[in-house]
């Protein structure tokens, strides 16, 4: 008959004579499954001789070596002997391994005083500075060297870049901005019609959306898509050594993948805020004629009426800049990528986190700067 | 010159190299050359540098002291222009191939010959599909990495190492990733590449069977030592060197008897 599987369980016996504690070991032993415990068996008694003994232990795993181990440092703790001469070699092997391992391994300490945390921080803030700036320059300087030399220039990555980070962006840019575009004007409504000026709503969303949303929403959702896509795929390509195999053929890096990258999104990204700035009026529109019932012809001439042709320049402009910025976030990102999976996926969440902070940071300079020149 | 006979100048000199990450120093005044038409061996065990002192040889990384010299020029202390030349002098087969994954074979292995050189595309694609059926890709040539094996890879690698028929090869654990046989064959590949060029060859490896098969002198690192501990063929360096970690690492397995 088949023992219990109750039976076949760790467990552990004891007999004590006089100072001497023989303890047995039986059963199954899995790191999986509840162990008895040394102190348990102990149960405050304390004898200067502890025999160990594993005869009945049918298998056995690290369990094991942790329940015998327990024993062992409890002994040499409280002065006892630990005979574990019955112990077969192999289990006496591994218990010198642990027991050796445990005496050289020393706790590593990773803690830092306050002024070592500012210094350290500080250094880092300087190196990063210094990188981006290098960075910023090689691509300047790379780019001087496209004007020159066209024909050395991959136009053939950068169309492809232009599809996937412009056509493709269409459905999506489409939807972000139509909304945007309705949003906009059931908010400015609610105000405008106390004052019986609902025809004003026109006004609003054509000036909000032509100068700042229509860039500022394509530049976020080109930001998730298409700068985290860039930081993946150069962090990728730097996991896979790709990089260094361009760097030791002397072929710059920047020139081979950021510059078509850049020029790709530096075209797409203002023609996709002029496409962003239609389908925000064309929101605005639908909600002007669903809840203010204004005749899109009204709608339209009111528009063409607020916004002239400064204000979709500014926004063109605006988005032209974003663009670089998404660019090189991506780019910078994936360049400075740890090589490993985890790091591609930190360098992607940065690059859209960096590229958002930029823009917005650009937005607000832009506003400034506009108002000052008067456009 | 034909394969193996040696000239008076060096093909590589690497004198007091120091190397390491973040001020952490891993190797110290690393000092050995390679005779031309040699296959040397850089082999220790694993985290002992041997990686790290290919990344400072070949230039990704920079020494933190020292100087690495091919055929009597400085690399360490080149200016852009004269580095530039010397990239030519030097293939690098990485430890996974590092193909460019967006460009087929063909592509990548034209990729420095339209760096290098005025060639036409069509005179670039055929010295590339010829470097590929040197290494027996030959039908893959328009596939993608991704389409191909890990031993192809390696082989598409090497095919691009050796596009600008370079003096010296750099090869990075040619044979990780590999079984036995395909690992062999790559093997039998580098000593065909030799004898056909006279390449000088660098190989960072810890794999027995290659060792013995195809070094003719290998240097081993210790990562306690941070430094090397042994130079010599693998043969007596295992019969007869006096430091036991250099007798326990030539001998772990079986040696394998004669050469290809």
């Amino acid at each position: 008959m088949a023992a219990l599987p109750e039976l076949r369980n760790a467990r552990v016996s004891d007999r004590l004579d006089g100072n001497k504690l023989e303890v047995s070991l039986a059963g199954v032993w899995r790191i999986t499954e509840p162990q008895p415990s040394w102190k348990d068996l102990l149960a405050g008694r304390n004898p200067t001789r502890v025999r160990l003994r594993v005869e009945e232990v049918e298998r056995w795993d690290s369990s094991l070596l942790l329940f015998l181990f327990d024993v062992q440092q409890w002994c040499r703790a409280s002065g006892a002997y630990c005979d574990i001469d019955s112990l077969p070699e192999k289990v006496r092997a591994l218990l010198a391994q642990l027991a050796a391992s445990h005496e050289t391994s020393v706790p590593f300490d990773r803690s830092q005083s306050f002024l070592d945390t500012v210094g350290t921080a500080t250094l880092d803030l300087t190196q990063k500075t210094r990188a981006i700036s290098q960075f910023v320059g090689e691509c300047v300087l790379g780019a001087g060297k496209l004007v020159k030399s066209p024909h050395k220039f991959r136009w053939r990555d950068c169309v492809e870049e232009m599809q996937a980070c412009g056509a493709m962006a269409v459905p999506i840019v489409s939807l972000i901005s139509f909304l945007t575009g309705v949003t906009l004007a059931y908010t400015g409504a609610l105000v405008l019609r106390q004052y019986g000026g609902d025809i004003y709503v026109a006004d609003l969303i054509g000036l909000a959306v032509v100068r700042e949303m229509g860039a500022v929403m394509t530049a976020v959702v080109l930001a998730g898509r298409t700068g985290a896509a860039f930081a993946a795929t150069l962090g990728n390509m730097k996991a896979n050594e790709e990089i260094d195999a361009l760097e030791t053929l002397g072929i710059s890096p920047v020139n081979f993948l950021v510059l078509p990258r850049l020029l790709a999104l530096g075209v797409m990204t203002p023609l996709l805020t002029l496409y962003a700035n239609a389908l925000g009026i064309l929101g605005g529109m639908a909600v002007s004629l669903g809840v203010l019932n204004i005749p899109p012809t009204a709608y339209w001439i009111e528009t063409g009426t607020a916004v002239s042709l400064s204000d979709v320049a500014v926004g063109v402009f605006k988005a032209v800049a974003f663009g670089l910025i998404i660019g090189l976030s991506g780019c910078l990102r994936g360049l400075q990528a740890e090589r490993s999976a985890a790091g591609v996926g930190r360098a992607a969440t940065s690059a859209v986190v960096t590229a958002i902070l930029l823009l917005v940071v650009a937005d607000a300079v832009f506003a400034v700067l506009f108002n000052v020149v008067g456009w | 010159m034909s394969a193996g006979e040696t000239s008076d100048r060096p093909a590589i000199e690497v004198a007091g190299l120091e190397c390491g990450y973040d001020g952490r120093v891993v190797l110290k005044d690393v000092t050995f050359s390679v005779r031309r038409g040699e296959i040397f061996f850089v082999i220790g065990g694993s985290g002992c540098g041997k990686s790290t002192l290919l990344r400072n040889m070949i230039g990704i990384q920079t020494p933190m002291a020292g100087a690495v010299k091919f055929f009597g020029e400085s690399f360490t202390e080149s200016d852009a222009t004269r580095r530039r030349e010397l990239l030519k002098t030097f293939g690098v087969l990485y430890q996974g191939g590092a193909l460019w994954t967006s460009l087929t074979l063909r592509q990548n292995v034209a990729l420095p010959l339209e760096e290098y050189t005025t060639l036409s595309r069509r005179e670039r694609e055929e010295i590339a599909t010829l470097k590929l059926a040197q290494v027996g890709l030959t039908g893959s040539e328009d596939y993608y990495p991704a389409e191909i094996s890990g031993g192809m890879k390696k082989r598409a690698g090497l095919a691009r190492a050796l596009a600008l028929d370079p003096a010296i090869l750099f090869l990075d654990e040619p044979s990780a990733g590999l079984d036995p046989i395909t690992s062999r064959r790559l093997d039998e590949l580098v000593l065909q590449i030799r004898e056909m060029f006279g390449t000088t060859m660098v190989v960072v490896s810890h794999e027995l069977a290659s060792i013995f098969s195809i070094a003719d002198r290998v240097a081993m690192l210790d990562r306690g030592e941070q430094g090397i501990i042994a130079e010599g063929t693998p043969r007596a360096l295992a019969a007869e060197h006096r430091d036991p970690r250099v007798v326990e690492f030539l001998r772990r397995g079986d040696l394998p008897e004669g050469r290809l």
